[in-house]
């Protein structure tokens, strides 16, 4: 017996429209994945005190982007970047970007939240199974942490572990040379600021165990005053001081820190000097305060490095930051994963991002990696020197060995529980 | 060279990191204590934390004596003076043009703000008046990213106080600070001599007292509103400005100030010049020696005493019972 169909609509039919409208309420992205532009999507930080970071990340992001588009885009699409204000606030981060991706038909995320944000972008992006680079947090754990580990996210970032490593060992090898055996530590009370500072006196002592902590400061995130923390330094009598104070709050240490001659009485090591944004505001920036490299278009010291940052200050009057090189350095995976998939779907992009390595002007040897195992950034220039009151600012760096990174970083994984 | 050079000892055992710094250290503050260069470098430091509150919560409490307003917005103030200072330090190269930039141009803010915004609100509701303040503190923060943008900056240390701090009794002691700590209290005895001798102060503590028989005396009591209010507006602008070759600028920079302005005027009794005084002093200290004895409750120690006046002395410790 054959079965005649009904004019109308089958049963079939409604269950197989049904299951479209669900997926176009599901994932909006991939109904939209035929569009000829595409959309990425950007949580970052516009407003509030860091909105300078987010603001030198949609600088980069957008340098970049440009010249993706003016070469034909991804696989023949335009990038069309929606780039949106989380104020630095997680839970509007995560709000922006659940609505970048179902409202506004993003594709894709990068995510240009600092750490607290990245969590809460990470999650929407498990939930959501979109593509997602995190281009901002330096948190070690979210990639290091294998609970934290989704197919669909990368980042492309430096990470904090391995600041640790080439900050210790490098500070470890001044303090031999020079004797320095009682250190000071005066480092923002937050996360970030405690975990770097035991991680560098970690290394620290590992490398050179005569070396004792006498003295602890923690001044608060954003604190207006140090005095009391710089005198108390003073009365310690230490040999040398590490600090993870950044932006306008290291800015404003040096200057207190200054006038009480602080500099002239101690070895100081502040990690997060060598970039533009405090090089260029401090006015009397003391000579020979050793610093890790954030952003310095010095180093590493190739012509496509300084030529970067040149167009960089060319277009937007300013140097670029931190975060800038690597907001850019995540376009430019994206862009050759994109070649090399010859595709745009989020999948097939992650596929192709698991250990690649790429051409860069932020790579140690001119190249970078995304690491296939933990999807993060390897590779890229890392090293400690010292400061100069004008232009290069740190005339000299001590580059990081990568093999040695990694040795230390498995090392510390294992302590962790992580492996 | 590359840090492989770098990496030397490996013979330590891998130690896991202890992250706890002692909360209470009370032999770092007993050292302290009996050491003359400890003892005059941690007062000294007291005294240039609490004159620069003084100068801010002088002005917070004069506005609230006579105005009877809570000005919020006051930490804004405080703003303007430091980036006014700094502007006419860049454009000119002379600290006094800037300070004077920075409490001149507050002045006017103040004048301004008060007889076009604030006067309207004086009869209403707390917070009715809370709300404009806390508007104008948006409002403001928002004016200052639009013109200096929303980076950080800094004026930098004039030249003239480029130099070696001084050593008194083995203690260290910038000499801007000494400037500073001047300038605080050169600022606290005209104040307190102006308001309880001269005429105007006269004028003023009596329209504190009672606007309606002043204003029928035939007095412009809007006048010398709008005149509290520029002083201490042009206090906080000083007080900005004074700060701003130790402290970076930013939009937003005057809220944290504005809190313990709050708390020193809470401590010394809203209204008190002296209690200002006497309020932004202990509170300095409090954090110059809580810093070594209590590294981990400084902050904490500035509330406690102010719940332990406050459960004393309501009022604070030079505040006027309610009539």
């Amino acid at each position: 017996m054959t079965r005649t169909r009904k004019p109308g609509i089958s049963r079939r039919s409604t269950l197989a429209l049904m299951g479209a409208g669900a997926m176009n309420v599901a994932a909006p992205w991939v109904a939209r994945a035929q569009a000829k532009t595409i959309k990425i999507g950007m949580p970052t930080i516009l407003s509030g005190r860091v909105a300078q970071l987010g603001t030198s990340s949609r600088n980069a992001v957008m340098l970049e982007v440009d010249k993706v588009n003016a070469a034909g885009g991804l696989a023949g699409r335009q990038i069309e970047m929606v780039i949106r204000d989380s104020k630095g606030q997680p839970q509007e981060a995560a709000r922006v970007a659940r609505e970048l991706v179902n409202t506004d038909g993003c594709e894709w995320l990068i995510d240009g939240e600092a750490s607290s944000g990245s969590f809460a972008v990470h999650e929407v992006a498990r939930d959501l199974g979109v593509l997602c680079v995190h281009t901002c947090s330096e948190a070690s754990s979210l990639t290091a942490d294998p609970k934290q580990h989704i197919p669909n996210a990368f980042r492309c970032v430096r990470q904090g572990i391995h600041d640790s490593i080439v900050g210790g060992s490098y500070a470890a090898s001044i303090a031999k040379a020079k004797g320095l055996k009682k250190w000071a530590t005066c480092s923002p009370d937050y996360a970030y600021g405690r975990d770097t500072t035991g991680e560098f006196t970690l290394y620290l002592k590992r490398f050179a165990p005569d070396v004792e902590v006498i003295s602890e400061s923690w001044p608060k995130l954003f604190q207006p005053d140090y005095t009391e923390v710089v005198t108390k330094i003073l009365q310690a009598k230490p040999q040398a001081l590490y600090s993870c104070l950044w932006g306008g709050d290291l800015t404003s240490y040096i200057d207190q820190a200054n006038i009480y001659a602080m500099f002239s009485q101690m070895e100081v090591f502040a990690v997060n000097m060598a970039d533009y944004t405090a090089l260029t505001v401090v006015k009397n920036l003391p000579k020979g305060i050793h610093s890790g490299n954030r952003y310095i278009k010095t180093f590493p010291a190739t012509p496509e490095n300084a030529a970067w940052g040149d167009a960089y200050k060319a277009k937007y009057n300013e140097y670029p930051t931190n975060w800038s090189w690597q907001n850019a350095t995540a376009v430019m995976f994206l862009s050759e994963a994109a070649k090399k998939a010859n595709s745009t779907d989020g999948k097939k992009i992650a596929e192709v991002l698991k250990g690649l390595t790429i051409k860069c002007p932020f790579g140690a040897d001119g190249t970078v990696t995304m690491r296939a195992d933990d999807h993060t950034l390897v590779g890229y220039a890392i090293g400690w020197g010292t400061t100069i009151p004008q232009e290069p600012y740190v005339p000299e760096v001590k580059a990081g060995d990568w093999k040695a990174i990694f040795e230390l970083e498995a090392e510390w994984k294992k302590s962790k529980g992580y492996t | 060279m590359t840090v492989s050079a770098v990496f030397v000892s490996f013979s330590a055992p891998y130690q896991a990191h202890d992250n706890e710094s002692a909360s209470v250290d009370l032999d770092a503050l007993a050292g302290c204590l009996s050491s003359s260069a400890c003892l005059v470098t941690q007062t000294t430091s007291g005294l240039i934390i609490g004159m620069l509150l003084f100068l801010v919560a002088v002005g917070l409490t004069l506005i609230f004596g006579v105005l009877k307003v809570v000005n919020f917005s006051h930490g804004a103030f405080y703003m303007f003076g430091a980036y006014f200072a700094m502007t006419a330090y860049h454009l000119t190269e002379s600290f006094a043009l800037a300070m004077l930039a920075g409490a001149a141009g507050t002045a006017i803010l103040g004048l301004i703000f008060e007889r076009v915004f604030m006067s309207r609100v004086y009869g209403a509701d707390v917070l009715m008046q809370l709300l404009v303040c806390y508007a104008f503190v948006l409002i403001f923060d928002d004016v200052v990213r639009i013109i200096w943008g929303p980076e950080f900056k800094s004026m930098g240390m004039p030249s003239a106080f480029q130099v070696m701090p001084l050593f008194i009794a083995g203690g260290v002691v910038p000499p801007y600070y000494l400037l500073l700590i001047g300038v605080a209290l050169v600022v606290a005895i005209v104040l307190g001599i102006g308001l309880s001798r001269s005429r105007i102060g006269k004028v003023v503590r009596a329209a504190a007292h009672n606007p309606g028989m002043v204003s029928a005396l035939g007095i412009n009591t809007g006048l010398i509103y709008g005149g509290v209010f520029a002083l201490g507006g042009m206090l906080a602008g000083l007080a900005g400005a004074l700060a701003a070759p130790v402290r970076s600028l930013t939009p937003g920079m005057g809220f944290s100030v504005l809190i313990e302005s709050f708390i020193v005027t809470v401590i010394g009794g809203m209204g008190s010049i002296l209690g200002a005084l006497i309020g932004a002093l202990l509170l300095g200290l409090i954090r110059s020696f809580g810093s070594l004895g209590f590294p981990l409750f400084t902050e904490g120690l500035m509330y406690l005493f102010m719940v332990i006046v406050l459960v004393s002395k309501p009022t604070g410790l030079f505040g006027k019972e309610a009539a």
